[in-house]
């Protein structure tokens, strides 16, 4: 007979109660588990986008994310000489905010080559980018293929969807010509324009980009075509793994901390909370305790009824959380990865939690007087 | 000696007290006592007598301080434990009754009745089976699928009493086991009490002040300080 089972099923009201607010809480910890991960795969989705393992950057920049970076235009020419080197890409990155629908729209744009490295990968609608004025934008955007939308007063046509393509700060990417991005980072406004024409300076648009990709062969060690490209003077070179460790390290470093101690916090809190729900609801069955005991219940059987019970609101708790984060991951504004390996954890987490937190109720237990039964 | 004439609880100069040195009280002073099956006792005398200690040492609650007891024939105090399964023992040996019945809120009549037997090894279908027979022998056989919250205060001490013999015990202690119920209602549950003596051969020992009930017992014990007054 399981009298763990039995006192549910009498308290199920109560207990589920306990179990939503619990499994709340739990969500949340989860979310936050989720949300970290989202920052990190946000902040390395542009890098691993191109599939590159080589970033030849402005020397002495640890670009384009982490810092600016700036190098001529025909750098990719250089860089694809490169013993080793398959494919290269020059590209171009920048926040960009526009108006569109009537509402704000912040904007990472990637300038780039078509044909070559650095364009979208994983086209969920329509088609790559092959000409100006074209663009491909993630579904984030909300834009939709056909559609019209205006940069800097030139007007493009949406081309191509991806999904789940940001910037490490969250903001959707689009995808154009790297002509159309170095026109839209450089050239100046009409006013402007004229008086650089007047002092005599050119305004013409600088053949200019903030990177150049380059994809190494299987058998050439990245590092050996990294040191090539590094004796350039005005060259630096940066593998796919220094890019992810700048990102991982530097860009969102700061934030990956602070959600880290807040999960770490939440966790805490979390484990005194089952701990004083476990606890309570020892003490509010002490009198059927002391029962159990006087009639020869063994320790086992009063021992298992609080452990049984601690163990089901912590999976029934867990259970609630996660599916209700699962349910709702998706309209958070930045993304929520959750991952099976990150539940799987929490989920042990919440058993151990559990099972250490009932040890203060059969502790409590194990101390209560069979004799306090007679009588009371 | 057989079994209907041996004695089912032997205390000799059974002693209990608490503290030691100033604070030293003596709960119980040397007490002697025979009970034969069949045999209902009552325990009187004021508060503060020794009665809940005899009740909480012959139920191997706790330890004496001095003295020698047997339950059923077998030694379980002389001077130490002889057992150190005492909740095995209780199970075994002892049907305990309660004044406010103590019946556990989360389980209907038959499963507080079949959990003694569960803990005892007994199988589900068994249990049950004994438990809805102890019912319908107590006449609450009706009442089987209720819950405790749902029974009248006569009902739920004879689902109490149904517990307590479960496991056929030979030794039945009862503290107060009238006190919330009215003359009629207690005079029905002294008579179950008596019925179970004579059918199980059991002993019972029951602590009350209620004075209604005082008729029903073959011996009374009046405790005063610490020992048996009168017989």
């Amino acid at each position: 007979m399981n009298l763990a089972l039995h006192d549910i099923r009498h308290n199920l009201g109560r207990f589920l109660l306990t179990s939503v607010g619990l499994g709340l809480l739990l969500g949340v910890v989860l979310s936050m588990i989720g949300i970290y991960r989202g920052l990190v795969s946000e902040a390395l989705s542009l890098a691993r986008s191109p599939a590159a393992d080589l970033w030849v950057v402005e020397t002495g920049t640890r670009g384009p994310f982490a810092e600016g970076s700036r190098i001529p235009g025909d750098t990719r020419e250089a860089v694809a000489r490169l013993s080793g080197v398959t494919a290269t890409g020059s590209v171009t990155f920048q926040s960009f905010e526009t108006e569109h629908r009537g509402r704000k729209l912040r904007l990472q744009v990637v300038g780039f080559e078509p044909g070559r490295l650095g364009g979208p990968s994983g086209l969920v609608e329509g088609r790559d980018v092959v000409r100006r004025h074209e663009v491909v934008a993630d579904a984030k955007t909300g834009l939709t293929v056909g559609e019209r939308i205006v940069l800097a007063g030139d007007p493009y046509t949406v081309v191509g969807l991806t999904r789940g393509a940001v910037s490490s700060g969250g903001d959707p990417i689009i995808w154009l010509t790297l002509r159309d991005s170095q026109v839209l980072q450089f050239r100046l406004s009409p006013a402007p324009a004229r008086r650089e024409a007047a002092r005599g300076a050119t305004t013409q648009t600088p053949d200019t980009v903030n990177a150049v990709l380059a994809r190494v062969a299987a058998s050439v060690p990245v590092d050996a075509v990294a040191a090539e490209a590094r004796r350039w003077k005005h060259l630096s070179a940066l593998t796919q793994a220094d890019q992810e460790t700048i990102l991982t390290r530097s860009v969102v470093e700061k934030a990956r901390q602070q959600i880290g101690l807040f999960t770490t916090v939440l966790l805490t809190v979390s484990t005194v909370i089952i701990a004083l729900i476990i606890y309570t609801m020892t003490m509010d069955k002490l009198k059927e305790i002391a029962t159990l005991k006087l009639i020869g219940a063994p320790d086992g059987r009063i021992v298992g009824l609080i452990v049984q019970q601690a163990l089901a609101l912590g999976i029934l708790g867990f259970s609630i959380g996660a599916t209700l984060i699962a349910t709702i991951k998706d309209h958070f504004p930045r993304r929520v990865l959750m991952q099976p390996e990150d539940a799987t954890a929490l989920g042990v987490i919440v058993i151990v939690v559990c099972v250490v937190a009932s040890g203060l109720g059969v502790r409590l237990a194990l101390k209560v007087d069979p004799a306090t039964a007679l009588g009371s | 000696m057989t079994d209907d004439i041996r004695p089912l609880v032997e205390l000799r100069g059974l002693a209990k007290h608490y503290g030691e040195g100033e604070t030293r009280v003596d709960a119980l002073k040397s007490i002697d006592l025979d009970l034969m099956p069949g045999q209902v006792i009552g325990l009187l005398g004021p508060s503060g007598s020794g009665k809940t200690t005899l009740l909480n040492l012959i139920g191997c609650i706790v330890e004496p301080s001095a003295g020698t007891m047997k339950l059923d024939g077998e030694t379980v105090w002389d001077g130490r434990w002889r057992r150190s399964d005492l909740r095995a023992l209780r199970l075994e040996k002892v049907g305990f009754i309660f004044q406010f019945h103590n019946l556990l809120p989360f389980l209907d009549v038959v499963d507080n009745i079949a959990l003694v037997l569960d803990m005892a090894g007994v199988g589900r279908e068994p249990a049950k089976q004994r438990a809805i027979e102890l019912l319908e022998y107590l006449e609450v056989g009706h009442r089987r699928n209720a819950m405790p919250s749902q029974l009248s205060g006569g009902e739920a001490q004879r689902v109490a009493i149904a517990r307590a013999l479960a496991n056929r015990p030979r030794i039945i202690l009862a503290d107060e086991p009238t006190a919330a119920l009215d003359g009629q209602r207690a005079g029905i549950v002294m008579d179950l009490m008596r019925r179970v003596a004579v059918d199980q051969k059991a002993a019972v020992v029951v602590v009350t002040h209620d004075e209604k009930i005082y008729d029903r017992f073959d011996d009374i014990y009046s405790l005063r300080d610490g020992r048996i007054a009168e017989t």
